[in-house]
């Protein structure tokens, strides 16, 4: 069921409508049963794979608070009569069944991603590297890739790891569990929530506010906008400059890389927005997952604004941990003995940087395409940290620069281009068409392409380029506005009937100027495929 | 307290002037059809304006392009004092005349329903602009969704159909004066369901049928086709099928022996116009505007001279002309028709071909 579908929209009528009606203590029943019915249009198959992983999920997270309480029972039984030693071997022993208990939920959850997203991944390049040797071929499998099953893994899988810490206790509701797996909204291009902050408003009751709900819906005509009027609109323009790679060369790729970051950023942000604004209407906090990432001023920075909810969950679940892991520690060590302190701090941090963003990048999707794109952006990062000494040189001889406008200016275009470099490499089939792409940009640019018409033919006529850039204006008019507190919210002081105007205004511009209906292609959100 | 009831009422004010609003813009984008933009376009919406007229119809033509081309009401009206409307519209489908039907009969009783069977050849929903052509003119009614829900194409939805403005939303580049000032008025070109056509092109070289892997009607055509039946049968309404005299698209030996053999079985009266052009004296070098798809002005009028006479004689069909009410609105009908008749020629006199009728200029 895709936030774009009528029927979406009268699914979210009849749930708000009981959600408000029923009993405020079945109320996450009543979504529980709501993000299963929505999750099921997306076929039988798929809700099998959910519910393996709500209840591995759960049971793993009970066993493993199961331990711990024990464990502490324990302690305070023995508080007196047991020896440190004793405390300790105890403590470890609990800790290796926590341990295994985590273990298979975690090796469940990501096998059985693993084996539906990258077996044809690397099965091919199996075949490949055989096919050089004239070797037998195995058959793909093609398994169908269950929607969202990226984001649903991640969050549970954070949640038992949380568990496993023993950052909080487990959630001993199988139904409880369940939902927060499933909750509709974010299920199917998240964001990637963590259960410490999504349970309370999700499993608490609530009572209508229509000032909130009020809110809710704002932004999700918000989203719609930036889906329906410019993302949609672009998209057609993105499959044709990609689909044709030899044919668009030169000026036509740099204007691939600006038009796909807009239309990513307005799908993308797009969806969030509809997920954060329908989550808001039934009273639950969705964790936000972009901070205008397009002005950030250098590539560490968009990083921590650009879907926020993947880059905690990398770095929280991956990064950090890998960091302090023993064969890190004992990298470092040896690099210390070796090669002195400097090389030491860095191999241990490029290694798990690089390590980080090679899952990122994988997570994305299972190809080479996508592998490269992350091991770039860990390059990018690496290669800005070091040139750091140098940036602060610089601004140490040029102390009048740093603070002007232009100059931030010019590093967020800079930020800009760099991250849409690297981001085209989602659009085009592989990565030696992507490379030779980029690089015809210097050496067969012809700007005469911006105003001979050649725009025309990219499929959007004159009137969807008029639409699409004046929706970017308005996105980028409401980023401005909203530096220090979101537009709604600022609105939410002013008249009432200025209010009606301007998102009356809103809801009739996605009616009339959205990319819907019969001689649109359907989009899907982009973000659904990873 | 008073602040919650001003927004209350706030609200409510801005729900209803964005409805307003919403209902204007779709005024706004709806297709405009009428003289020189598509005149089938408003073919079914005309029905409306004249269900109720006087004494009702007597007979009801229900099909596509070979009844509302074919068939002049006003020649039955002038020559036999029977009263007739067309819903007739673009490749109506079979369940869209059963549905039409449905709905016609909602308003009048008439004696006779006459179903033109080339249709039957379709079996599944065919062309979204076409469906749009046959139902976006329905009024909302049961009849009208289950029509929608029957005739959609998988790209189609029916809160489209409800809700038009969600089709149309996208004429917004290319609106006209025209989609301004007709906003609240129809341009009709029809009388009573009849389009006009007064220029010729003889036929020539019409190709025969070529031959298909299956003569066999789709088993959805014969359930609405029954379902026509038995809904005549129901309301005491005599069924006519026909097949219009157009020599393309090729009507089938085949096609032809199915539906006799159905009309026996079903004691229906079955007229086969094709096998009976001699007797009407259908001229198609003469008679058609198209090269023989569709009778032209004289054409239709020989047809309908012959199928009155037809419907007087073997059903029975009264004379009405004497009955003053309904004599002086057709008296009215008949103006329009033969001043329009009039204009067509003058328009053919004076540019070669009818300009404001939705013909195409000659290469």
């Amino acid at each position: 069921m895709s936030f774009t579908s009528g029927i979406f929209l009268l699914f979210l009528a009849v749930l708000l409508l009981l959600y408000y009606l029923v009993p405020g203590r079945h109320q996450w029943k009543l979504l529980l049963a709501g993000s299963y019915v929505f999750y099921a249009f997306a076929g039988w198959s798929a809700v099998c794979y959910l519910l393996a992983t709500t209840l591995t999920t759960w049971l793993a997270a009970v066993r493993v608070g199961k331990k711990y309480e024990d464990q502490e029972r324990w302690l305070s039984e023995h508080k007196a009569s047991a020896t440190r030693d004793e405390r300790k071997a105890h403590k470890a022993a609990v800790k290796a069944s926590a341990r295994r208990w985590m273990l298979f939920g975690i090796l469940f959850n990501f096998g059985l991603l693993a084996v539906v997203k990258y077996t044809d991944f690397v099965l091919g390049n199996v075949n490949g590297l055989l096919g050089l040797f004239s070797g037998p071929q195995a058959p793909l499998p093609h398994f169908l890739l269950p929607m969202g099953i990226s984001f649903y893994i991640f969050q549970s899988m954070g949640y038992l790891l949380d568990v496993y810490r023993a950052k909080y206790p487990p959630e001993k509701s199988l139904g409880k569990t369940a939902l927060f797996v499933s909750f509709f909204p974010q299920l199917i291009q998240g964001p990637i929530s963590r259960f410490d902050a999504l349970a309370p408003s999700l499993l608490s009751p609530h009572k209508w506010d229509g000032g909130a709900v009020a809110l809710g819906l704002q932004r999700v005509l918000w989203g719609y906008f930036k889906k329906m009027v410019v993302a949609d609109r672009l998209m057609a323009v993105v499959n044709t400059l990609s689909g044709s790679p030899e044919e668009y060369q030169g000026l036509y790729v740099l204007l691939l890389m600006v038009i796909y970051a807009a239309t990513l950023y307005a799908d993308f942000t797009g969806g969030i927005d509809i997920t954060i604004g329908v989550a808001q209407t039934l009273g639950v906090e969705v964790a936000e997952n972009f901070q205008r990432p397009f002005f950030s001023k250098n590539t560490a920075e968009y990083w921590r604004r650009w879907h926020i909810t993947m880059g905690t969950w990398f770095r929280d679940y991956i990064f950090y941990p890998a960091s302090v892991s023993k064969p890190m520690m004992k990298l470092t060590q040896w690099c210390r003995a070796k090669y002195g302190l400097g090389l030491a701090k860095r191999a241990s941090v490029y290694l798990v940087t690089m390590l980080t963003w090679f899952v990122t990048g994988i997570w994305h999707g299972a190809s080479w395409n996508f592998v490269v794109w992350g091991l770039l952006n860990g390059v990018i990062i690496l290669v800005s940290q070091e040139l750091t000494p140098l940036y602060k040189r610089f601004h140490e001889r040029f102390p009048a620069l740093q603070p002007t406008f232009g100059y931030r200016l010019f590093q967020v275009g800079r930020t800009f281009l760099l991250m849409s470099a690297v981001r085209v490499l989602d659009c085009y089939r592989d990565v030696p068409v992507t490379f030779r792409a980029v690089g015809s940009i210097f050496t067969d640019f012809d700007p005469s392409i911006l105003w001979n018409g050649s725009l025309l033919t990219l499929g959007a006529s004159g009137s969807d380029w008029a639409v699409a850039l004046c929706g970017i204006a308005i996105m980028i008019a409401v980023s401005l506005l909203s530096r220090a507190e979101s537009l709604r919210a600022q609105l939410s002081r002013r008249s009432l009937a200025l209010r009606w105007v301007l998102f009356g205004a809103l809801f009739l511009a996605i009616v009339i100027f959205g990319a819907y209906g019969v001689g649109y292609d359907a989009n899907q959100f982009i973000y659904n495929q990873f | 307290m008073h602040t919650r009831k001003k927004a209350v009422l706030t609200g409510i004010a801005a729900l209803l002037i964005l409805a307003v609003l919403l209902l204007l813009l779709q005024e706004l984008f709806r297709p405009k059809y009428g003289y020189g933009n598509i005149p089938e376009g408003t073919l079914i919406a005309d029905y409306y304006d004249e269900a109720g007229e006087a004494g009702g119809h007597d007979v009801i033509f229900i099909g596509d392009c070979e009844v509302y081309e074919n068939f002049s009401p006003i020649t039955l009206w002038e020559e036999y004092g029977i009263t007739s409307y067309i819903r007739g519209s673009a490749q109506q489908l079979i369940w869209q005349s059963y549905y039409l039907l449905e709905d016609t009969l909602r308003y009048e009783k008439p004696d006779v329903v006459v179903f033109n069977v080339l249709s039957m050849q379709y079996g599944t929903p065919q062309s979204e602009a076409y469906n749009r052509l046959n139902l976006d003119g329905m009024r909302l009614s049961v009849s009208k969704i289950k029509a929608v829900l029957a005739s959609m194409t998988e790209e189609e939805s029916l809160v489209s159909y409800l809700f038009p403005l969600l089709r149309y939303h996208d004429r917004w580049s290319e609106l006209t004066v025209r989609d301004f000032t007709g906003m609240f008025e129809t341009q009709s070109l029809s009388h009573n369901g009849f389009l006009m056509r007064a220029d010729v092109k003889a036929a020539e070289n019409v190709p025969t049928g070529r031959p298909l892997p299956s003569y066999a009607f789709a088993d959805t055509c014969w359930e609405y086709l029954e379902a026509m039946r038995a809904l005549c049968e129901r309301e005491g309404v005599e069924l006519i099928l026909i097949k219009a005299p157009s020599l393309y698209p090729y009507w089938y030996e085949q096609w032809d022996e199915q539906i006799q053999a159905y009309a026996e079985e079903k004691g229906l009266r079955y007229l086969n116009f094709l096998e009976m052009t001699d007797t009407i004296g259908i001229d198609f070098s003469t008679d058609t505007y198209d090269g023989g798809l569709h009778l032209n002005l004289s054409g239709a009028e020989k047809l309908s001279d012959w199928f009155g006479a037809y419907l007087a004689e073997e059903l029975g069909l009264s004379d009405r002309r004497g009955e003053s009410d309904t004599a002086a609105v057709w008296a009215e009908k008949a103006a329009r028709y033969h001043a329009m008749e009039a204009d067509q020629l003058r328009e053919l006199e004076e540019y070669g071909y009818l300009k404001s009728y939705g013909a195409k200029a000659p290469q």
